[in-house]
């Protein structure tokens, strides 16, 4: 059982690493167009590189 | 004519490092296509640092070097692509509904992790238990939860403790109220409990149940973020501008937004003013069918008040703006507002209601529980374990999603048929309908004129009136025009205000416009007495007359749309404010029997209220500002997407398009969701006579509680899923 010591850090740390990753992407505005997103996933060619795939929200 | 500058300085940001930053609502983005089209040609004018396309709002966002490019090549590189835009500013509503979900939806994501990480702590526990877990092992498990579930409950619980405290503080009970007890009481409970070392904890079901009320709560909100970014977009694209004076008789187009009281502005032949203020030179004919439905042409001269959506017919206008509570007809217009709003929130939504009855019962079913226990020789520890345990399992998980998924579903499906809600309980209130007012201009008749007797004119005629009506800005011309399909304008016409258009063809003159501008009095005069509400544009081309007939026709589906309504049981009046002929017409062509004309704001609200008092739900569809009162009065109410702003904002439900359809199609809906949220409601109370007598009798366990809990939720997400279709033969309205 000594076990448990690691892996129950280990899951809890791995379930926080996914909160933090969704708070982030909440943040950046990546659910912000949700029918876009799944239509540029499928897009042919992004337009110029140069065009950050962020948005600025207002 | 002098040429006027654009300028839409007022809606660029500065967003730092030497960008500026603008918003554009574009009209007809819907697939992935337009999207990059749009992207790639934006992104190829230079200085252009960011151009990407919000396909779920259908708003452009763009970003480029400041001083570098004007925002008005930006529309026009839109419209070479054939796309319609215009700058945006997002409304403090729509921010504040943007804020909101994005709080709900992190408070959303907390509890998810929080639900996922206890479980897996919890079932640990529940297999342990029915083998060999140690007990030091348990309580390492139990404490773990604990440390999980504290901080997450205390953060995703947010948005129910504080409307479960504003409802405590006024005095009321909403279905936040027991959710609040149930949470607290079962995390409170399971602390004690982890603290004995004790076999059960509820730190899972707690959570569990914010994770599904939070998704409820979430979609609530989607749908109506979703329905303010499009009422946005179309405020935006009707792009309100108006001509401003800027300096030395120097004109600029600027957006309404930018126009401070005090401003002068020129109003056009033609032109829909976008402000409110008062004539200060010029004369002319203004339409005010907007603001009080009355569609005979008002005199306009120097110290006449002029108000937003009316629509200067003949002559140039200056206008000083005025603040916008000023005008009389406003202020009291504004006063049977506030009145008709405040009579309304006494209305108590059906979740309110079922949470009014279901709070009591609940606590007290739990304190009995208790009571009963401890009579029955229990220990108060025990005891009291059991009451938490009755009060988790019949925490309104269900009962709190049971009438905001339905919602949601019915509002997508009320989206694609061309109804926006502005309130959720509208669906509710809507469904009760059994009589409905509508206001005829605007409402039941479509906002452009038309020319009635088009069949009767001879082809040449019709054609060569066309030609010379495309020189005039004058409503009427625009329906004589739009009857010919003239595409050329005849040259060298020219437009004598307040007259008519005259020209020359093969050195014949040619003139449209008044009677006796025409010489056509006696004809003129023949017509009318016909014909005695249709407004009368003469036509001469040397001794040959014409009379058109010009009225508002009344909107396609109309007498198609009233039937159907008669045929849901559901009477039908019409109240306008416009002259009796017109009104008389409109009705005996509707086959309506029961209307009303020249009536004021005041006098719509007097005859909703009487029908009110005689057990009649009355829905209003209106337009017009003078309709605002009325629609705010009546139990729910419908505009269409045209109308004026104050309406639109007071409005239930607002409709898109031309056809009437949509307020058929809304009912039906509403209907078929009522009837849903109703049986949900009944599942969920099913589910409580099924799961109650297993808690009180004290053998619940957190597995028992976890599964009730997920179950009864989906059971009642899926049942909402139904509100997307209406059954009974078919959707007549399509």
């Amino acid at each position: 059982m000594e076990v448990m010591v690691i892996l129950v850090p280990l899951a809890l740390g791995l379930g926080l690493v996914g909160l933090s990753a969704f708070l982030w992407s909440l943040k950046t505005g990546q659910y912000d167009d949700l029918e876009g997103a799944a239509w540029r996933a499928i897009a042919d060619d992004e337009p110029a590189p140069e065009n950050e795939p962020t948005e600025r929200t207002t | 004519m002098q040429a006027t500058t654009r300028d839409f300085s007022h809606y660029v940001k500065d967003v730092g490092a030497g960008l500026a930053h603008i918003d554009l609502a574009v009209e007809g983005v819907n697939c992935a296509g337009c999207m990059s089209k749009i992207e790639r040609g934006l992104s190829a004018m230079p200085d252009v640092t960011l151009a990407r396309v919000n396909l779920t709002d259908r708003r452009v966002a763009l970003e480029w070097k400041q001083g570098a490019l004007n925002p008005a090549n930006f529309i026009d590189r839109l419209a070479e692509l054939g796309y319609k835009a215009y700058p945006f500013e997002t409304a403090n509503a729509e921010a504040a509904e943007n804020e909101q979900s994005r709080f709900l939806l992190r408070c959303l994501g907390v509890a998810t992790f929080a639900t996922m990480n206890v479980m897996m702590l919890s079932v640990p526990v529940w297999s342990g238990n029915v083998s060999d877990m140690l007990s030091e092992q348990r309580d390492f498990f139990h404490w773990l939860s604990a440390l999980i579930a504290l901080p997450a409950v205390a953060y995703a619980g947010q948005p129910f403790f504080r409307s479960a405290y504003r409802a405590l503080r006024t005095g009321n009970v909403n279905m936040d109220v027991p959710i609040t007890i149930g949470v607290l009481l079962a995390l409170g409970m399971s602390l004690v409990e982890t603290v004995n070392h004790a076999e059960h904890t509820y730190f899972d079901a707690a959570i569990m149940l914010l994770t599904f009320l939070l998704v409820g709560r979430y979609l609530d909100q989607s749908m109506r973020r979703r329905t303010r970014a499009v009422a946005g977009n179309l405020a935006a694209l009707k792009a309100e501008t108006a001509t401003k004076f800027v300096g030395n008789g120097e004109i600029a187009t600027v957006p309404v937004a930018a126009i401070d009281p005090g401003d002068i502005v020129l109003l056009r032949p033609g032109e829909r003013s976008a402000v409110d203020g008062t004539v200060i030179e010029g004369r002319s004919e203004i339409d005010q069918s907007l603001i009080t439905g009355e569609t005979t042409y008002a005199t306009a001269e120097s110290g006449t008040a002029v108000y937003a959506g009316s629509l200067n017919i003949s002559g140039t206008l200056r206008v000083r703006v005025s603040a916008a509570s000023e005008g009389t007809l406003l202020s009291e217009i504004t006063r049977l507002l506030d009145n008709a709003l405040q009579a309304r929130s006494r209305y108590i939504r059906l979740a309110d209601r079922a949470s009014r009855l279901y709070a009591p019962v609940v606590h007290v079913t739990a304190l009995v529980t208790v009571l009963g226990w401890v009579l029955m020789g229990a220990s108060w520890h025990d005891a009291i374990i059991t009451g938490v345990a009755v009060l988790i399992i019949t925490c309104p998980c269900a009962l709190g999603l049971a009438i905001p998924t339905v919602q949601t579903v019915a509002s997508g499906a009320m989206f694609k048929a061309g109804v926006l809600l502005n309130s959720g309980d509208a669906i509710e209130r809507l469904a009760d309908v059994d009589h409905v007012i509508f206001d005829k201009t605007g409402t039941l008749t479509l906002p452009d004129l038309e020319v009635v007797n088009a069949a009767d004119i001879p082809e040449f005629v019709l054609g060569l009136a066309g030609q010379l009506a495309l020189s005039s800005h004058h409503p009427a011309a625009g329906a004589v025009a739009r009857a010919s399909g003239a595409m050329t304008p005849l040259m060298g016409a020219t437009e004598e205000p307040g007259q008519g258009v005259r020209g020359q063809v093969g050195g014949i003159e040619v003139r449209l416009g008044r009677s006796s501008f025409c010489g056509a009095e006696q004809l003129a005069a023949e017509h009318a007495s016909v014909d005695p509400d249709a407004s009368l544009v003469a036509f001469s081309f040397g001794e040959v007359k014409q009379v058109f007939l010009v009225r508002q026709a009344l909107r396609p589906d109309a007498c198609a749309i009233i039937s159907e309504l008669k045929q849901r049981n559901i009477a039908v009046e019409i109240l306008s404010g416009d002259r009796e002929p017109a009104v008389q017409a409109a009705a005996r062509s509707l086959g309506v029997e029961e209307w009303r004309a020249g009536v004021t704001p005041a006098d719509k609200i007097t005859r909703i209220e009487e029908l009110k008092r005689s057990g009649f739900k009355v829905m209003m569809v209106g337009d017009g500002l003078n309709d605002a009162p009325s629609l705010a009065a009546a139990h729910v109410s419908m505009s269409p997407i045209a109308s004026a702003h104050l309406s639109q904002a007071t409005a239930d439900l607002v409709f898109l398009g031309k056809p009437l359809a949509p307020v058929v199609a809304a009912i039906d809906f509403a209907r078929k969701a009522l009837h849903l949220m109703r049986q949900n409601l009944w599942l969920a109370v099913g589910y409580n006579i099924l799961a109650v007598p297993i808690a009180i009798s004290g053998v619940v366990t957190p597995l028992i509680a976890a599964a009730a809990m997920s179950g009864s939720s989906m059971l009642v997400m899926l049942n909402a899923l139904r509100a997307r279709q209406i059954s009974k033969g078919g959707p007549a309205w399509k």
